[in-house]
């Protein structure tokens, strides 16, 4: 648990995983959701993007991961195995939690015994160790996101894409999973790409924030978030991170004005 | 069809049987702030007893048309109740009431087979194109909408009168809720976890076997059970119209009408009765046993 560990490549260091040049996208119906985004992730990287509600942020993961394609620009991903955890965590209702953790490794075809083997490390991982046989119905809010990330986490992927995944949690199931997320995060090295509404999410978890403007969408401001691997729930309440915060919050509303 | 009913009293049991334990509740359910305790008291005795009345309410009225309302030489068209209960102690007639049903069984469970089989596949097919559903729901429609007892003739004349002919009839009775609920089913599945397995290149198969059957098994159990008691219905439609044959329960029916036995007739229609709410319970009992563990029947509508 505490410990974390194995060399982790620093910010930026490691290979790109996600590139994006002059991404636009509009909707049949005229909506220009998008407009010039560039944006590059690598492994060992964590990248937020804070934005207003209809932004066109969750647009941007769909087209990360290739759900829907760019308008115009080009959006490539170079990574052999994506994980992708949604706004609610889209669990099959029928399915006990480690069914549930073992569907991504069954749908890519991985053995049994490996896909068993992911689910259980998986879900010890998260913290869920103890409640494979329950299904969904049985689990809280924050639970059931961790099943989710559970998930994502069997396919060990070199690119992690979060769609607000702690917007409908109480604030201390958030913090908690926050925290498990950034342990996560160091352990495994991947490159992740974060929307979300709230800048002390975005600051706390990050290696660095993008800041995006309302309709259409486009980058306003990036800042390198300077915290260490060693983030604990005090940082939220030293003066640089209230700084920083002012700062990511101050560009956001100069970008929705 | 009979869901809502059902829905409805599975909804009063849950609230019924919620009050004894949860006094607190009591008041918030609408029962007053006033001496709850006495009101709980009151909740398990109307329980039954307005049943229990509105029974003997029946039963009264039954022997009111019987003995008030007929004339003694017209009183075989409503046999009061104690000669319909002495038929059942009869052993001649209870021997063709029972091979009847066993006939009547046959088919039933024949006919539904053949049309569980029929209407999934028929679905899961449409559930794979548009085009497929919009060249083939139309036909779904029309049998729903063409009434059964207009074919039967038709069948009669291609398929003569025997079994496979019963069959046919029930089949095409009880197809149309199973092939609706399967479809609805089938596509009502959540967009999120269509992109979950989107996402992972799973193929049609894959999304068929391990997304869309599992989350459409309410909606077609809710299907089967519908489906279930129409087919005892055409089980006996069509008997009553073929004649011949091994009589199953509408041949029977017919026969005792014709000589007269109202109290036989009455037994008889009592015995199709209870097979009907049999099936219909049977089907609610297996899909609970199917998706009862995962999905909250009570918000059952279908």
């Amino acid at each position: 648990m505490s410990a974390p560990a194995p060399s982790v490549p620093a910010a930026g260091t490691g290979t790109r995983v996600l590139r994006f040049r002059d991404v636009a996208k509009a909707f049949p119906d005229g909506t220009v959701a998008l407009e010039g985004v560039d944006l590059d992730v690598h492994r060992g990287e964590f990248v937020t993007v804070v934005g207003p509600s209809g932004c066109g942020k969750s647009t941007l993961l769909r087209i990360a991961s290739g759900l829907s394609p760019a308008t115009s620009g080009t959006a490539e991903m170079d990574a052999a195995r994506i994980g992708y955890v949604f706004q609610d965590a889209t669990l099959l209702p029928w399915r006990t939690v480690l069914k549930n953790v073992q569907l991504l490794a069954e749908l890519h075809g991985m053995s049994k015994t490996a896909t068993n083997q992911a689910a259980r490390d998986a879900l010890e991982l998260v913290g869920l160790k103890g409640h494979e046989r329950k299904l969904p119905r049985a689990l809280s809010g924050g639970m059931r996101m961790r099943a989710s990330l559970a998930r994502s986490l069997t396919l060990d992927p070199d690119l992690f894409l979060f769609d607000e995944p702690f917007g409908a949690l109480d604030e201390i199931t958030r913090e908690r999973l926050n925290d498990e997320l950034i342990r996560l995060f160091h352990a495994k090295g991947f490159g992740a790409l974060f929307i979300t509404h709230s800048v002390s999410e975005a600051v706390y978890l990050s290696t660095k924030v993008l800041v995006m403007s309302g309709r259409p969408g486009h980058i306003v401001d990036t800042f390198e978030v300077p915290f260490g691997a060693d983030r604990t729930p005090e940082l939220r309440f030293t003066p640089e991170f209230a700084a920083l915060s002012g700062q990511v919050s101050h560009a956001l509303r100069a970008g929705h004005s | 069809m009979s869901a809502p009913v059902r829905t409805r009293t599975t909804e009063e049991t849950a609230v019924t049987t919620t009050l004894p334990e949860a006094p607190a509740a009591a008041p918030a359910l609408g029962t007053g702030g006033t001496a709850p305790l006495v009101r709980r008291r009151g909740a398990g005795v109307t329980r039954w007893a307005a049943p229990l009345a509105v029974f003997a309410g029946l039963i009264g009225l039954w022997y009111a048309i019987t003995y008030l309302v007929l004339e003694p030489s017209k009183r075989f068209l409503m046999p009061p109740p104690q000669d319909v209960l002495a038929a059942f102690t009869d052993g001649p007639t209870m021997e063709r009431i029972g091979e009847a049903l066993a006939q009547t069984v046959k088919v039933t469970f024949t006919g539904l087979a053949i049309a569980i089989v029929l209407g999934m596949a028929w679905a899961v097919l449409m559930s794979q194109a548009k085009v497929a559903e919009r060249s083939l729901f139309p036909y779904a429609v029309a049998l729903q909408c063409i009434p059964i007892l207009a074919l039967v003739p038709l069948i009669a004349f291609w398929f003569g009168y025997g079994f496979p002919a019963r069959v046919i009839v029930c089949v095409l009775i009880a197809l149309f809720p199973i092939v609706s609920n399967t479809l609805f089913g089938l596509q009502s599945v959540d967009r999120g976890m269509h992109e979950l397995f989107d996402l992972h290149g799973a193929s049609r198969t894959t999304r068929l076997l391990k997304l869309q059957l599992p989350a459409a098994m309410p909606a077609i159990f809710a299907g089967f059970r519908i489906s279930a008691g129409l087919s005892v219905v055409g089980a006996i439609v069509g008997d009553v119209f073929f004649k011949q044959g091994q009589a199953g329960l509408g041949i029977v029916l017919d026969n005792f009408r014709n000589r007269i036995q109202g109290a036989e007739l009455f037994a008889t229609i009592l015995v199709a009765a209870a097979l009907g709410f049999a099936v219909f319970a049977l089907f609610g009992w297996l899909g609970r046993l199917a998706v009862g563990r995962w999905y909250d029947q009570s918000r059952d509508a279908a």
